[in-house]
């Protein structure tokens, strides 16, 4: 039986959520499974909450992972994360970036961006892989690599061995391939 | 191993697979206008060689080029979104009339859930209208296969063929089988045809008759099309579906027996009666309207459906085996959080010229685009928004009702490849009939929100080439507005001058607000000068802050923190920039009476 699983991944438009998901895809696609990912272009990539479903294994057939579903959440931003809490279960591990933005109705004083927003998911026995993808992209050199922090830490749970996965980042990504591959590993730590 | 790698499969979008699957049927002629979730499709097959794409300004012309390419002989894909049909109905309802030479499939992309639309019409109501076949792929995979099929049919049975995809098609991503290129059947040639490509009354008559012939054959030859099939299961429960929801139904009922239909038009209905008999009760699983469910019951087939499945948003499998009373197990409560609604970019020039526009006591008449999101909070710059256009009609109407009292009361605000897309009518009609209001022509030289399309004002064609760039100042004193004035909307204090000036004149004006979308790329490549708030200066007005810019934040304070600040212990809070996202424009530095906004390097 081949294994199959969903990974959701969030965050707000601009933030390389579309790059995670697809490079995840085809280290996926390069293990024989098959998948399929679904997007949503157009206005919701003004800076709004951005999701993509990606599902995989032996046949999928539904491109939308169903409510209590999402095996994985891969998260880019901490308020994003609970804000799926809908699509997951009690088995579900989620993968996110303590990164906060400040939606409108925050930025401009009429609401509070909610405190201990994490223990939402924790309470719940949700396990939570908590993440400073900026602090880590720094460190490797590449400001621009927090998308390859919280593939890495997902990657650890998929069936795709690190070499596979490595493989695919350095024929997919153009450059910086060196400070990629650090920032992939540096995640991997976090969740191995 | 390795399947992505494959030379005979390729991981791609649906909009991706409709042009490769178009480039291998052949075509050679592609028009369109973008909208999402259409757009990719042009974008994708004007980089395949030996095929002609271009934008045209609205879905009517696109439809009428792919119209007159196909009476040369030529196979021709047109593409737009679901309200693009509407557009172009006038020449899809005649075009069923005259068929075809060459090979021509239109492109319905629809958005059930309106992810990036103003309505959630369901266009294969436009195929039994317009008495047109209509087929829907599921997946990326199907929608390549279906497309060559398309245009096979078309060129056989003398038809336009109506292709449907929705969001869950065209955004999703899938393996997809690919072939070689083939050449079209038809010679590409200059052929009189007046019988045919006439229709005045008495040939359309003649035509008409023709409609009658070929959906009569059409009727036929889908009970045997392929892609129409069952999937044998268990027969307590049978399934007529079709597009995205047969996906859903086989994930939600994996055991059920299911007929999945892929020619939405005309429908197998002997193919449909044969499955019906074989089991116990039929449901129909259909996202948006009742159509295959209305039309199988007045083919005098029992089935039931929308009087479970829901007929407004999105399906899944989640909603279909809720709507049948399985179970779907408990689902965690959504968390009570702030939303996060989109909103236009750090340094957008709309965010200016709303800024200013909000100030007056006026009916801003709204249209389609980026500027859209002039509505959402802070700015709240927008009392009305319908389709592409309307915002002219709309602030003329409105004028006209007032009478005497609409001076100065009436504003159109709409973007450039709107204006050329449906505007211009519209501006001609306000001259025409002497309307009082003011037209503000967004003018960020793209087509923005589809993802910066060239449009006829941006100089450029869809292959990048050099074209015309149409003077929109010269066009407007063409069609007799006697006052165009350009401004700079980063210039708030020119903007504003200009705009009391526009408003209260008791003619027909044009304002175009002329500056680039931050997000081109000689844009983006332009140095940035980011601001920062000089935070002792600030006094926590919040003047900045109501500029909405992403890149400005509140930070909230508490007596004892203004306190250690050196702040009055009545100050709420202070402004922030970003660094990282301020590019600069320098709109806040102008709103900001306090010198508390300065240029980053000179902080100390």
């Amino acid at each position: 039986m081949k294994p199959s699983g969903n990974i959701l991944f969030c965050g707000v438009g601009g933030q390389g959520i579309l790059l995670a998901s697809e490079i995840t895809a085809f280290a996926l696609l390069e293990c024989g499974l098959d998948a399929k990912k679904s997007e949503v272009h157009g206005m919701a990539q003004r800076g709004g909450s951005v999701v993509a479903h990606l599902r995989y294994g032996k046949k999928v057939y539904s491109p939308l992972i169903d409510p209590g579903q999402a095996d994985y959440l891969v998260a880019f931003e901490t308020m994003e994360a609970v804000r799926y809490l809908p699509f997951l279960h009690q088995g579900s591990k989620v993968i996110v970036n303590t990164h906060q933005i400040p939606p409108p109705a925050v930025a401009t004083g009429k609401m509070v961006y909610p405190a201990d927003l994490l223990s939402r998911l924790t309470s719940l026995n949700i396990s939570v892989y908590p993440l400073d993808g900026f602090s880590i992209a720094k460190q490797v050199g590449e400001i621009r690599t927090a998308n390859l922090v919280l593939v890495g830490a997902l990657s650890t749970f998929l069936p795709v061995e690190e070499e596979l996965f490595l493989e695919v980042l350095k024929k997919r990504i153009p450059r910086k391939i060196e400070e990629n591959i650090a920032a992939f590993r540096e995640g991997r730590k976090i969740t191995a | 191993m390795t399947k992505v790698s494959s030379k005979n499969k390729q991981w791609l979008s649906g909009n991706e697979a409709i042009a490769r699957a178009a480039w291998e049927a052949g075509v050679t002629v592609a028009s369109g206008y973008p909208g999402t979730p259409s757009t990719e499709i042009l974008e994708n097959l004007c980089t395949y060689k030996d095929v002609y794409a271009e934008w045209a300004p609205n879905e009517k012309v696109a439809l009428e080029v792919g119209l007159g390419a196909s009476f040369a002989g030529a196979r021709v894909l047109v593409t737009m979104k679901h309200v693009g049909l509407n557009v172009a109905a006038d020449p899809l309802f005649t075009a069923s009339y005259t068929g075809v030479r060459g090979g021509i499939v239109i492109i319905t992309a629809d958005d059930p859930e309106m992810h990036s639309s103003q309505n959630e019409q369901d266009n294969r109501h436009y195929a039994y209208a317009a008495k047109l076949p209509m087929l829907e792929p599921s997946d990326p995979a199907e929608a390549m296969e279906m497309l060559k099929q398309a245009f096979a049919i078309s060129e056989e049975f003398d038809t336009p063929v109506l292709f449907r995809t929705t969001t869950r098609v065209a955004h999703v991503k899938g393996m997809v089988a690919i072939g070689k290129r083939k050449k079209g059947q038809v010679p590409v040639a200059i052929e009189k045809m007046p019988a045919k490509f006439v229709m005045l009354p008495g040939n359309a008559r003649m035509r008409r008759r023709s409609i009658a012939e070929r959906m009569g054959k059409l009727a036929s030859f889908v009970e045997t099309f392929a892609a129409n099939r069952i999937d044998k299961g268990d027969k307590k429960l049978g399934f007529i579906t079709g597009g995205v929801s047969y996906l859903y139904v086989k994930e939600a009922f994996p055991k059920a027996a299911v007929l999945k239909i892929a020619t939405t038009w005309p429908l197998p209905f002997k193919l449909i009666r044969d499955f019906a008999a074989q089991v116990d009760e039929v449901v129909v699983v259909e996202e948006l309207d009742p159509f295959l469910e209305t039309h199988i019951k007045a083919a005098g087939i029992a089935c039931t459906g929308k009087d479970k499945i829901p007929a407004m948003g999105e399906l899944n499998p989640f909603i279909i085996k809720k709507a049948l009373g399985q179970e779907t197990g408990e689902i965690f409560a959504p968390v009570d959080i702030p939303p996060r609604p989109p909103n236009m970019c750090p340094g957008c020039p709309h965010r200016g010229l709303f800024y200013n526009l909000a100030k007056y006591d006026v009916f801003i008449a709204g249209d389609i685009g980026c500027y859209t999101l002039g509505f959402l909070p802070p700015l709240s710059a927008m009392d009305s928004c319908v389709c592409m256009g309307a915002s002219i009609g709309v602030a003329h109407g409105m004028d006209k009702a007032l009478g005497e009292a609409a001076r100065g009361k009436t504003v159109a605000v709409i973007g450039d490849s709107t204006f050329i897309h449906s505007g211009i009518t519209g501006l001609i009609n306000m001259v025409y009939n002497k309307s009082m209001s003011t037209v503000i022509i967004l003018d960020n030289r793209i087509t923005a929100m589809t993802g910066h399309q060239a449009n006829p004002a941006s100089g450029s064609t869809i292959m990048g080439e050099p074209a015309n760039a149409i003077d929109l100042t010269e066009l407007c004193r063409a069609i007799g507005v006697r006052h165009v004035r350009t401004v700079n909307p980063h210039d708030i204090k020119e903007c504003k001058k200009v705009l009391t000036e526009e408003i209260d004149r008791p003619e027909p004006s044009v304002i175009i607000s002329l500056a680039p979308c931050v997000l081109l790329p000689e844009e983006r490549k332009r140095p940035k000068m980011p601001l920062t708030t000089l935070v002792d200066n600030c006094t926590g007005c919040g003047t900045c802050v109501h500029l909405g810019c992403p890149a400005i934040s509140w930070m909230p304070l508490t007596p004892a923190e203004a306190k250690k600040l050196g702040k009055k212990e009545k100050q709420k809070g202070y402004a922030r920039i970003s660094m990282e996202m301020c590019n600069g424009c320098g709109q806040c530095l102008a709103v900001c009476k306090f010198k508390a906004i300065g240029k980053a390097e000179e902080k100390k």
